[in-house]
C-alpha cells in the first residue's frame, strides 16, 4: 500500500481507520518522508495530529473531522473539501483547502494559518487565541456562516466576500460574539445586528495593511486569485474586541 | 445505567469523537436503486456510533402491494404475535403476511423477530374517520397495549429496519443489499440519554412517515405533553419519537407545507422575526404563537422522509452537521461529505446548508415511482 521514494511516498487510504492512517503517517515522517500524498482519502479523522515536522502532505479526496488538530508544522494541502473541526488547537503549520470547509474550522488554534478558497461553516476561529509570537490565522476566500470568531482571544480571521455581489450584505449572524481578542477583517457590507455586542468596527489603518495585505497575496498566490484585484473591491472593515475582559467585573462588587 | 465505557471507548484513550450518525439518499427520478451503496456510505461512519442502534427506511420497496399498509412490527415473544395477529385479523383485511427473513449477522446477538403484514382498513372503521388516523390509533394501540408489542412502520409502500448494532451489522441482519428503494435513510446510533433497544434504534415512524436523527431534543417533555394532548402516545422512551409525531400532526393533519413544518420546529429568532418584511413577520409570529408546543429545542439534525419526498434540518443554530451532495437525480444528505464522495466521488454540487433551512428533495413527475 505504500509506494514510492524516501522523500515522496504515496498512501492509498482507501479502507484505512482513522487509526491506521495515522500511524502509518508518524512513521513515515520518523523515516524522515518530506512529502505525502494521500490518495483515495473518505473521511479519516485527526490527519496530521501529533506531527512535528515541516512535512507536506497532500489529500485527494474528503479528509476527516479534526483534520491537522494539534499539529505543529506539517503543511497540508486539500484537493476537495474539508469537513468539522480542521486545525482543532494547531500549534505551527499551514492548512490549505481548495473547496470549502464546515464548522469550528480553526478551533482553539493557538498558531498556524489556514487558507480556505470557499466558504467555511459555523463557530469558524471559535476560541482562537495568540501568545507573543504564535498568532493563528484563518483567511476565508468568500463568506462564513453564523459565529464567525466566537469567544475570539487572539490571532487574525479575515474573510474576504468574495462570492458577494457589489453592494451585498454578508449573511452571518452572531459574529464575533463573546470576541475578546484578536481580530477579524472583513470585505463587504454588514450590518451592526449581525455583529455581538462585544465587537467594535473601524476602518483599517496603516499597521492593519501591513497585516492584510500579504495574507491576500498568500491567498492569491494558493489559489490562483488576483490580489491587487481583490484589494481594489474594497469595502475592508476591522472588527475587534470592545474589551480584552469583558467578564472580569462579573465576580466583583 | 449499563456502564458503557468497554463499548464507547475500546482503547481506553479518554477520547469519544462519537455522535451519531445519518445519511439519506434519493432519486428524484424516482427509479429505485440497491442498498448497497447507502449501507457503503453509513458503514463509512462507523465510528461517529458505538454498536447500540443502526436502522435503515426504504420507500419504494413494495411495488407488488402500493396500496396496502406495509405494517412492520417486532415481537419479543410468540405470545405478543399472538395477541397482535389476533387484534389486526379484527381490525385490517389480510392480504400478505410474512416473517421478514433474517441472516446470520457478525454482532448481532438475540434479535427478536420482525413481520411483516400489508393490510387494508377493515370495516370497524367509523366512516367519518380517514384510513390514516384510523391506522395511527390502531398503531398507537398495538405500542401501549400489547406488551413485547412495537410497529417499526406502518406505511404505504415502505418498511423501517432497524436494531441494535452497527448499521452495516442491521444490513447484514436482514439483507438488505438486496432491497431496492428510490428513497433510503439511514442510521448509526451512539445513545446519549435514553437506553438501546431495537424499538429505540432509528428511524422512528408512523404511517410512512420517518424520521433519523442526530443530537438531542430538549424540549422533549414540552412536545411530548402537546403531542398526547392529541392522541399520540410516546412508547419507545427516545426523544426523537416526538418528531415524528409531531411531523404527522403538522404536514398530513394540519395540511402544512414542509416549509412551515420546518419553520415551527426550528423558528426564527425573535431578533431576526423583528426584523422580516411585514408578511413573514407575522407568519413567523403567528406560528410560533400557535405552535410553541412543537418548537424543537436543543442540538438537532434530521432526515425526515415520506413517499416522494425526503427533508434535512438541522436546528437554527446548527449545532449538528449537515451536507448536501447533488449529482443528476440524486439527492444525498449525510452527517459527514465524506460518506457521500465514497458512493458518488464526482458531485455536480456539495455544500452545507445554514440552520434552520430546509434541503428538500421531491419527485420530479407525480407520485408515481418508476418500476425497477
Amino acid at each position: 500500500m505504500v509506494t514510492a521514494t524516501k522523500s515522496t511516498v504515496e498512501i492509498d487510504a482507501m479502507g484505512l481507520t482513522h487509526r491506521q492512517m495515522n500511524a502509518r503517517l508518524r512513521e513515515l515522517v520518523a523515516d524522515g518522508s518530506q512529502h505525502i500524498i494521500l490518495r483515495n482519502c473518505y473521511g479519516q479523522k485527526y490527519i496530521g495530529t501529533n506531527l512535528n515536522t515541516s512535512v507536506e502532505i497532500e489529500i485527494h479526496g474528503t479528509p476527516g473531522g479534526a483534520l491537522g488538530s494539534f499539529m505543529k508544522g506539517p503543511r497540508i494541502t486539500v484537493h476537495g473539501n474539508a469537513q468539522d473541526g480542521t486545525g482543532n488547537t494547531m500549534d505551527e503549520g499551514l492548512i490549505v483547502i481548495h473547496g470549502h470547509a464546515g464548522d469550528i474550522t480553526g478551533l482553539s488554534a493557538r498558531g498556524g494559518k489556514i487558507f480556505i478558497r470557499d466558504y467555511v461553516g459555523y463557530r469558524n476561529g471559535i476560541h482562537m487565541k495568540e501568545y507573543k509570537e504564535k498568532k493563528p490565522t484563518i483567511v476565508i476566500g468568500s463568506s462564513s456562516q453564523d459565529f464567525l470568531g466566537e469567544y475570539m482571544a487572539g490571532g487574525v480571521l479575515v474573510v474576504l466576500g468574495l462570492d458577494l455581489a457589489e453592494g451585498e450584505y454578508h449573511r452571518a449572524n452572531f459574529v464575533g460574539t463573546g470576541m475578546h481578542g484578536g481580530v477579524i477583517y472583513l470585505r463587504g457590507k454588514i450590518h451592526d445586528y449581525q455583529l455581538g455586542k462585544e465587537v467594535g468596527v473601524a476602518e483599517l489603518d496603516e499597521n492593519d495593511w501591513a497585516i492584510l495585505r500579504p495574507l491576500i497575496e498568500e491567498y492569491a498566490d494558493h489559489f490562483g486569485a488576483d490580489a491587487e484585484e481583490i484589494i481594489g473591491r474594497g469595502e475592508f472593515f476591522k472588527l475587534y474586541a470592545l474589551s480584552l475582559r469583558p467578564y472580569g467585573r462579573l465576580y466583583t462588587v | 445505567m449499563r456502564n458503557l465505557s468497554a463499548i464507547n471507548n475500546p482503547y481506553n484513550d479518554d477520547k469519544l469523537m462519537s455522535a451519531c450518525s445519518i445519511f439519506g439518499a434519493m432519486d428524484t427520478s424516482g427509479k429505485p436503486f440497491s442498498g448497497k451503496r447507502v449501507i457503503d456510505a453509513i458503514r463509512n461512519m462507523h465510528v461517529r456510533g458505538n454498536g447500540l442502534g443502526g436502522g435503515f427506511a426504504i420507500y419504494g420497496i413494495y411495488p407488488k402491494h402500493p396500496d396496502h399498509y406495509a405494517f412492520h412490527i417486532m415481537y419479543m415473544s410468540n405470545e405478543a404475535r399472538e395477541k397482535t395477529e389476533s387484534f389486526l385479523k379484527e381490525r385490517f383485511h389480510w392480504d400478505h403476511v410474512e416473517e421478514v427473513p433474517t441472516f446470520k449477522a457478525r454482532r448481532i446477538s438475540n434479535p427478536p423477530k420482525l413481520w411483516r403484514y400489508f393490510l387494508t382498513v377493515g370495516s370497524s372503521k367509523h366512516e367519518s374517520q380517514s384510513d390514516d388516523d384510523y391506522v395511527v390509533d390502531r398503531v398507537m394501540e398495538i405500542n401501549t397495549r400489547i406488551e413485547g408489542a412495537f410497529v417499526f412502520s406502518s406505511g404505504k409502500n415502505m418498511g423501517v429496519f432497524k436494531g441494535v448494532g452497527y448499521p452495516e451489522d442491521i444490513a447484514e441482519h436482514f439483507g438488505l443489499e438486496d432491497y431496492e428503494g428510490y428513497l433510503w435513510t439511514a442510521h448509526g446510533r451512539f445513545p446519549t440519554n435514553t437506553q438501546a433497544w431495537w424499538g429505540g434504534a432509528h428511524p422512528f415512524s408512523i404511517l410512512d412517515w420517518t424520521v433519523v436523527h442526530n443530537g438531542e431534543i430538549s424540549s422533549y417533555g414540552t412536545n411530548r405533553r402537546y403531542l398526547e394532548e392529541r392522541g399520540y402516545v410516546c412508547t419507545m422512551h427516545t426523544d426523537t419519537e416526538v418528531i415524528i409525531y409531531a411531523i404527522d400532526l403538522l404536514v398530513r393533519k394540519h395540511n402544512l407545507p414542509m416549509e412551515i413544518a420546518a419553520k415551527v420546529f426550528a423558528p426564527p429568532f425573535w431578533e431576526h422575526i423583528k426584523r422580516m418584511p411585514d408578511g413573514e413577520q407575522e407568519l413567523c409570529r403567528t406560528l410560533r404563537q400557535v405552535y410553541s408546543g412543537l418548537l424543537l429545542n436543543g442540538p438537532f439534525t434530521v432526515i425526515i422522509a415520506h413517499n416522494g419526498e425526503m427533508i434535512g434540518l438541522t436546528d437554527r443554530i446548527r449545532l449538528r452537521p449537515l451536507t448536501v451532495g447533488e449529482k443528476g437525480s440524486m439527492l444525498y444528505l449525510a452527517s459527514e461529505e465524506s460518506a457521500i464522495r465514497l458512493i458518488e466521488p464526482d458531485l455536480d454540487k456539495a455544500w452545507i446548508p445554514t440552520g434552520g433551512q430546509p434541503v428538500i428533495g421531491r419527485l420530479q413527475s407525480s407520485d408515481k415511482v418508476l418500476q425497477a
